[in-house]
């Protein structure tokens, strides 16, 4: 055979970085038989010439992605400094430093200022797997703050811990005075859990705290909903007939009111009563992050931006300790019994979805980038869903050995795909309709394969071409 | 004003439905047309106006300590929660309201004391924006096949169909009056659709007397000629609409359905889309789930599904998409009837027609439509929206049934329609609100005697005044979705149908998206066609100031590009007359391309109307100093380099487009 039957292609375009300090060269790349070139052009000095049989090694990179590019983006202190900004009652704290407190907490942590590391470590092991009580938004209009954190473990006989209690209470003096635990789990889900050591905080012991239950579904039900969702989107022998009570026996759309009526619940506790809120179900990852998360989307405009829900993304879902791994192990079609899977964080992109759909100009991200994360969630070649906590992350070199998805979907070839060409900010708390009637399935992701996508993608380009047309204009 | 009993009333709370909020303080007015709430909030005195026509019931519940609450419920889907302070007064109101929301006779209606201030002209002109001959032209007929009858000149034949007919050349008066005397209310054949393309057509009528027997041999011919009248078919459709059992049941009344044996080379179906009573009842079913207060997930899809509501309108567009498949694919002409060819058949040939042809999908052409299949065809807009006091077994949701299968179809295909929601609101709306003719009586005969022209007006001139409301601004022309027929997935497409919150909740504000996507879009196009204006200005001064020859210079082409680009907005302006299926966006500025082509043939054919559009470009290549004045035109500096466009191009398509102008 032939040496140059080897060759799919004789000549790209190439730029040649020769090294730091110097500038790239542009230029043709040749492949012939036995050599490999480069040249500038006519005359030019710097042409290069490689013997094939010199070549050691060959790379390929991920286009304009670099290895540890994730860390600048969403740098883990970012947040306190924001904060800091506004107020100077809470501190950053490192108590974390070695996961030895909590391991599927990140090693730095917001906390109040008059609390010392050891009082944490105390509240620390007063809450399941170790998660106390931590600052995740400053409602900058009234100072009010949420925080989330696990489940006290109280146990039957109705344990207390001062220290906990003291973490609390300092909240409270510099939040306002007036707090609300809301409990993601039922009065009676609480009850069962006080017998396996679990609890919730105790009237009595937290003055000036009010509490609150919304149960959210989580786990095997709602691993199950979203399988049944599937099956039923996908059931081509379902009558018209069936289809809206197939659709509310999957419950979950039921699941979607439920989740953002929980959220507004705590966004309207802080932006109009102004209390402290504080979040958490049992272990504090799942449903817990799920309100934060979607309250930080309606009070905060920040969040509502590219760059901003990325880092909310990263803070209170993979810092946070949301266990990926475990959780998005299988998606609906795995006939395997699931042991951990569920989809809340799948659940929090329709949240996401609908607050899109009833505010559809103040979001900067598209249906696009819901669809890309969540996909990117349970498969993807970049290593910013991987793992279930920091810790496990750190131990792996996550972020030094794979790539960040961010920066991936930061690059400019995706905007298109992924913002919303009539993002135009708002300053507003987006209250979105809870009611049945304001709520949709998501087409674009249970249908995405069942509809015919033509029709939704040109929509979307001619979306795009309208206002892309203003700015040609506004330039010219 | 005589049943008026009490003209206002005081202190009355006007309650919200949906949400914990307080209630408001108010005065409630009884005018002759309207009933009006006033808010006593000094500031904003926020008014809610309600036409008597819109109405549709009045509640008086029992008096509480607060009052006594009265339930207004309306035909658009408000509904307004009073509390009067005073029995007696809430009982005045009640009983004024029970009479003034039923007229009794059409005099009663606020078409006739409505008056927009137009000129006796201008009125006229609005009754004839939308005219059907010119439609029947746009189709292709008269031709070889079809014609214009006159059969039913002065009614005739038939009283509840037009005097316009279009039907088979091959049939004769005497083929046509005895199909009719073996049709439902003498409803016999006749032409909606004709698809150029295929020669297939759309035809329309009401059930055969046929009992379980009867024959009538005008009838099968007439049904011989429709199928002649589409060489390239051996066969055609006869489409039943109703449920088997339905029409099964008319036999036993000497109606009934078409025998396969007795009319030749026919194909039978029934689609099995439920009656009026059916309809009516679901609808109440469906409201009621829409009144409910907080209702859950459960609640809410339990409640839709049993009232079958997306169920009926899933069944009526897939009775359009047969049709539509059957005249596009499969070239077969059809004969859609259901009993009486005036509600369901109207439902679907109207779906049909829209999923047919793209023409249908602009503002004009869906004003077309609804004037042709509902309006001349005699849908009983009167009994079915209770326009006058009548029996209530009459009334049911027909056209609203038709205006949510566009609905769905354009959160199907949000690219294919030139009109958007509001223009379906609005045209819901005013079917009820009787305050124009157009919706009026029962059949065209009606509107005649009660000479509706001369008195009333024209709700499509008021549309069409205010288009620029109604446009949906993802719309483009030459989009592959708006051209052709459209093709919504048939199986499963379960997901497709949405509950359209935008019309049966439309007053509950705080349940729609609080942001619109139309109104943004819009005003960005506004922006830019401003910004395009000024550009074209700032370059003609420039060209003035610099005095540049006719030879192209780089500056002078942006614009040009620019307005390449939307070809969607452009090509609407020019010369009217042009049939929007062939003018593609290229095309815009055809006319005055030809004379610079030298394309004699082409530039003699021009029309008065192509001149006067082509007048000022003409003037712009030839003289550059005049450019300002024809900024109305909008195209000339754009002009000066399409001749080199151009060359590569074949001049037919412009020739096309004059030859039918």
């Amino acid at each position: 055979m032939e040496f140059s039957e080897l060759i799919r292609t004789g000549r790209a375009e190439a730029l040649l970085l020769p090294g730091p300090g110097q500038p790239p060269v542009r230029g043709t790349l040749c492949i012939t038989s036995h050599h490999l070139l480069l040249s500038a052009g006519h005359g030019s000095p710097g042409d290069l010439w490689l013997l094939l049989r010199n070549v050691d090694a060959v790379e390929k990179r991920p286009q304009s992605l670099r290895l540890g590019d994730a860390a600048n983006l969403h740098p883990p202190d970012h947040f306190y400094q924001q904060v800091a900004l506004q107020t100077d009652a809470w501190r950053l704290s490192a108590v974390n430093r070695d996961f030895d407190v909590c391991a599927s907490y990140p090693p730095a942590l917001v906390v109040p200022v008059g609390i010392g590391d050891e009082v944490l470590a105390r509240s620390a092991r007063f809450r399941q797997g170790g998660r106390f009580p931590v600052l995740c938004y400053y409602h900058t209009t009234n100072g009010t703050v949420m925080l989330r954190s696990s489940q006290p473990l109280q146990g039957a006989n109705r344990r207390r811990c001062a220290e906990d209690e003291e973490l609390l209470r300092a909240v409270l003096a510099l939040g306002g005075g007036r707090g609300l635990v809301l409990d993601t789990r039922s009065a009676q889900a609480v009850q069962q859990a006080r017998i396996t050591g679990g609890g919730t905080e105790a009237k009595a012991a937290y003055p000036g705290w009010k509490r609150l239950h919304r149960p959210l579904e989580r786990g095997r039900p709602l691993q199950d909903s979203f399988v049944r969702l599937v099956e039923a989107c996908t059931d081509p022998s379902l009558s018209m007939d069936r289809w809206l009570s197939r659709l509310d026996g999957c419950r979950w759309l039921t699941h979607v009111k439920e989740t953002l009526t929980a959220a507004c619940l705590a966004a309207q506790g802080m932006d109009r009563e102004g209390v402290c809120i504080l979040v958490h179900g049992a272990e504090g990852t799942d449903t817990t992050l799920l309100v934060t998360s979607l309250a930080q989307l309606i009070l905060d405009p920040k969040c509502r931006t590219m760059s901003g829900f990325q880092s909310l993304l990263e803070r209170e879902w993979i810092q946070a300790g949301h266990p990926f791994q475990q959780r998005c192990a299988h998606s609906a079609y795995a006939q395997a019994r699931p042991k951990h899977e569920a989809p809340v964080f799948l659940l929090f992109l329709d949240c996401v979805w609908q607050l899109s759909r009833q505010f559809p100009l103040s979001l900067e991200f598209g249906e696009g980038m819901l669809l890309a994360v969540f996909e990117h969630a349970y498969a993807s070649p970049f290593g910013t869903f991987l793992c279930n906590s920091e810790k496990e992350r750190y131990l792996c070199e996550v972020k030094t050995k794979t790539h960040s998805l961010w920066s991936s979907l930061n690059q400019s070839k995706e905007r298109r795909r992924l913002r919303n060409p009539i993002y135009t900010p708002n300053p507003l708390a987006l209250w979105p309709s809870v009611e049945p009637q304001s709520l949709q399935l998501w087409a674009g992701l249970f249908l995405r394969w069942t509809r015919p996508p033509e029709p939704a993608q040109e929509a979307w380009e001619q979306l795009w071409r309208i206002v892309t047309e203003q700015e040609g204009g506004d330039t010219l | 004003m005589e049943h008026i009993r009490t003209p206002k009333v005081e202190n009355v709370r006007l309650m919200d439905r949906t949400s914990s909020k307080k209630p408001v303080l108010g005065t409630l007015y009884l005018t002759a047309t309207h009933v009006i709430f006033v808010e006593n909030v000094p500031e904003t005195r926020k008014e809610t106006w309600i036409l008597h026509s819109e109405i549709s019931s009045i509640e008086k519940q029992a008096t509480t300590a607060g009052g006594c609450p009265l339930l207004i419920r309306c035909k658009n889907f408000q509904v307004l929660h009073l509390v009067v302070p005073q029995e007696r007064d809430c009982q005045d109101v009640y009983i004024s309201l029970l009479r003034l929301a039923r007229p009794v006779k059409y005099e009663e209606l606020f078409c006739f004391s409505f008056n927009p201030k137009l000129d006796k002209e201008e009125r006229e002109q609005g009754w004839k924006l939308v005219d059907l001959r010119e439609e029947y032209k746009r189709m292709g007929i008269p031709n070889s096949c079809w014609h214009l009858s006159d059969v039913n000149r002065d009614y005739r034949v038939c009283d509840s169909y037009p005097t316009d007919v279009y039907v088979p050349r091959s049939a004769t008066a005497h083929i046509i009056v005895g199909s009719s005397k073996f049709r439902s209310r003498r409803r016999f054949p006749a032409l909606s659709y004709y698809c150029k393309d295929t020669n297939a057509s759309i035809c329309r009528s009401s059930q055969p007397l046929s009992g379980f027997s009867a024959r009538c041999l005008e009838d099968e011919q007439m049904l011989q000629a429709i199928r002649r009248a589409n060489p390239g078919s051996d066969f055609m459709y006869v489409v039943d609409t109703r449920p088997k059992l339905n029409a099964m049941a008319n036999r036993a009344a000497g109606k009934g359905y078409e025998n396969e044996d007795n009319y030749a080379n026919i194909k039978f179906q029934f689609i099995g889309i439920e009656n009026i009573h059916v309809m009516r009842s679901s609808l109440q079913k469906m409201l009621e789930v829409c009144e409910l207060r907080s209702p859950s997930m459960s609640d809410f899809l339990w409640g839709l599904e049993n009232s079958g509501w997306l169920k009926h309108i899933k069944a009526i567009l897939d009775a359009g998409v047969f049709i539509a498949k059957a005249v596009a694919e499969e070239g077969t002409s059809v004969l859609v009837h259901c009993s009486d060819g005036w509600d369901r058949t109207a439902q679907v040939c109207s779906v049909a027609s829209l999923l047919l042809d793209p023409h249908y999908r602009t503002l004009k052409g869906f004003m077309v439509l609804i004037e042709k299949d509902w309006i001349s065809f005699g849908h009983k807009f009167n009994h079915r929206y209770g326009h006058l006091d009548g029996d209530p077994k009459e009334i049911s949701p027909v056209i609203d049934q038709f205006l949510e299968c566009v609905w769905q179809l354009m959160e199907q295909f949000p690219c294919a329609f030139e009109f958007n929601e509001r223009f379906l609101v609005h045209i819901q709306h005013h079917i009820y609100s009787c305050q124009f003719g157009t919706f009026l009586c029962n059949n065209q005969k009606e509107r005649q005697e009660l000479r509706i022209q001369e008195r009333t007006h024209s709700f499509w001139a008021h549309l069409w005044k205010n288009r620029a409301d109604y446009l949906n601004p993802l719309f483009r022309e030459d989009h592959s979705q708006a051209r052709g027929i459209l093709r919504p997935p048939t199986s499963p497409c379960n997901f497709m149908y949405k509950f359209w919150s935008g019309m049966y909740n439309r007053f509950e504000k705080g349940m729609q998206p609080r942001q619109s996507v139309t109104d943004y879009l819009m005003a960005v196009k506004e922006e830019t066609q401003q910004l395009e204006e000024e550009l074209q200005i700032l370059e003609e001064r420039l060209e003035k100031i610099h005095k540049i020859p006719l030879s192209q210079t780089p500056g002078k082409r942006e614009p040009s590009a620019l307005q390449s680009k939307r070809p969607g907005l452009l090509a609407s302006t020019p010369s009217g007359g042009n049939p929007p299926a062939d003018s593609g966006g290229h095309l815009k500025s055809s006319p005055s391309r030809s004379p610079s082509q030298g394309d004699d043939d082409s530039a003699l054919i021009l029309t008065q109307e192509n001149l006067k559009s082509s007048d000022p470009d003409l003037s712009a290549n030839s003289d550059q100093e005049s450019g300002v004045e024809d900024l109305s035109c909008r195209s000339p500096s754009g002009g000066e380099c399409l001749p080199s466009e151009d060359s590569g191009k074949d001049p037919d398509p412009d020739e096309a487009v004059f030859l039918t102008a």
